[in-house]
């Protein structure tokens, strides 16, 4: 019992230490990758010695992200505009972080592992009801954009909170009726279990990731995903040309840290929830438990604890390449005009949403997988 | 759930359901009661009610308390000031909450209270159980509902929707001219 309380804090920790990483990640990825993208070179100039660039190697700008950027930040004057809600503007900022914070629990980062005796799963919180969990944390996100958006007393700060608002209200439907059809397909809430679901291959060579049957609802996911990360192309709510900066406006130093913060861990959300829901989590291609069974019939055995290990990783890697491409199509796209957005999940995303639910529904039935 | 957590849970739940009807600024007030909602669907979780407990969470404090906000935005609620209205308003608001103060200390005191605890079966609060209930025994319950729900989507719909010639620009136009 302890043994299974220590595991499963360590576990927590290390899941809420991974979204954080993640976010440094993104953080560095949005400087860097960002330029890449838009043929700059991108922030160079913080080193601590000097040393690299006396010996002609190029300054890549990971000081200035990972250990610059957040002292700044933090050690900014906290600002707090006059006529302000002081209690709900301090609030706001943490109000956002953490449901996201506590979402990441739920996620499923590898298989069984047993040390000495005792069988650990790799997944902090194995909820049954883990998708009605998801649903419901990241329903509560909504509020620190609104808080933050009323508390500020400014007019674009309270317009970019109501845009956020309704934005992600709009969103939230498209993403719960994408999740419902994997959901239906595996016939669990378990998230644990709807990853094991995707186990093995189809015709000899295929993955059973949920992908290849519920395309639809991956796109639907992606698309309302980044909608609710607030972030290009759905970054109404903090349009720097129209809101200057939306719903955070007036924040500064630590608390405008949060805020960004919030961003990455949110993206970093939505690339774990698509890996789990539809790229096979940890799932890699053609390993069972005993090692590798390739199409050709080939075989590779490896011991238990590097097929865990290795599904671990495989999952990290999964999830660095969503975030990627998601900060990508960040750094290419347009925005959208509000009524677009609107257009888009309103008419669009939602009646594909339910087409996709019926259909699966027919399909479920039509198998004979109902108990 | 062990009791400490129950007695501590239920405490808070008290102190925010009071935080709603004491503050005076709308949004603290809102934010009291999405505390509230919050604390009870813990409650439910740790009674293993686990599936209503989380859609309390998805439906009350997820999306019904989103829409009491942009109530309160588009109706621009200020803090108040004080308690407004007749003195006969307030009189009979006060009688009314003694009564109903009075009604439940009577059902909630000992002689008709009677705490009985009972084991419940295997599966109990789980997704299958409440979804086999909902779909044998309240299987036309809960279509009826459902339509309901839809006709009052369509009815706020009908409602809201601008009738043509009404409020186009140009029809106003042709009609002054």
């Amino acid at each position: 019992m302890t043994i299974e309380l220590i595991a499963g804090a360590i576990k927590a920790i290390l899941m809420i230490l991974a979204g954080l990483s993640l976010s440094l990640f993104l953080l560095y990825f949005e400087r860097k990758g960002s330029a890449l993208i838009q043929d700059r070179i991108g922030s160079n100039r913080a080193t601590v010695t000097g040393l690299g660039k006396r010996m002609g190697m190029p300054n890549l700008g990971i000081i200035n992200t990972t250990i610059a950027d957040p002292i700044k930040m933090f050690t900014k004057e906290d600002f707090v505009p006059a006529g302000a809600d002081k209690f709900l503007h301090t609030l706001a900022p943490f109000l956002s972080l953490f449901p996201v914070m506590i979402t990441f629990v739920v996620i499923p980062f590898g298989d069984t592992i047993s040390i000495s005796g005792h069988r650990i799963d790799l997944e902090a919180a194995n909820l049954n009801a883990g998708a009605l969990y998801l649903l419901a944390t990241i329903g509560l996100g909504v509020y620190g954009t609104a808080f933050a958006g009323w508390s500020s007393n400014n007019r674009w700060a309270l317009l970019g909170g109501i845009r956020a608002t309704a934005q992600m209200i709009s969103y939230e439907l498209a993403m719960g009726l994408a999740i419902v059809s994997v959901i239906m397909t595996f016939g669990t809430l378990n998230l644990q279990e709807i990853v094991r679901g995707q186990g093995g291959v189809w015709f000899g060579f295929l993955p059973r990731w949920a992908i290849f049957t519920q395309p639809l609802a991956f796109i639907l996911l992606l698309v309302a995903g980044a909608a609710e990360t607030k972030r290009i192309p759905f970054d109404l709510p903090e349009s720097e040309s129209e809101l200057i900066q939306g719903f955070f406006i007036e924040y500064s130093g630590g608390k405008q840290a949060v805020f960004m913060l919030t961003d990455f861990a949110e993206q970093a959300l939505v690339a774990m929830l698509l890996t789990t829901f539809f790229l096979g989590g940890w799932q890699i291609p053609w390993l069972m438990r005993d090692g590798f069974h390739l199409p050709g019939g080939a075989f590779l055995a490896l011991p238990a604890l590097a097929v865990s290990l290795m599904g671990v990783v495989a999952f990290l890697f999964k999830v660095v390449a969503l975030c990627m491409f998601l900060g990508m199509v960040r750094w290419t796209m347009p925005r959208f005009r509000y009524d677009q957005l609107m257009r888009l999940g309103w008419k669009g995303l939602v009646p594909l949403g339910l087409f996709n639910v019926l259909v699966t529904a027919f399909v479920v039935v039509a198998t004979g997988r109902v108990q | 759930m062990p009791p400490f957590l129950y007695i501590f849970l239920g405490a808070l739940a008290i102190v925010s359901a009071l935080g709603v009807i004491v503050q005076r600024n709308p949004i603290h007030s809102l934010l009291a009661l999405i505390a509230t909602l919050m604390t009870v669907a813990v409650l439910f979780i740790g009674e293993d009610a686990v599936v209503v407990g989380f859609l309390q969470i998805i439906v009350y404090a997820g999306a019904i308390m989103v829409l009491f906000l942009f109530v309160i935005w588009l109706l621009n609620l200020q803090v108040e000031t004080g308690p407004t209205g007749h003195l006969a308003l307030k009189l009979f608001g006060s009688l009314t909450a003694a009564l109903l103060a009075t009604e439940l200390f009577f059902i909630l005191a000992p002689p008709h209270l009677q705490v009985k605890f009972t084991h419940e079966p295997v599966g109990y609060g789980s997704l299958a159980s409440l979804a086999g209930k909902l779909f044998t025994d309240y299987l036309v319950a809960f279509e009826v509902t459902s339509v309901l729900l839809l006709a009052a989507v369509v009815g706020s719909v009908a409602l809201a929707r601008r009738l043509p010639g009404t409020d186009d620009p140009r029809a106003a136009r042709k009609t002054a001219s």
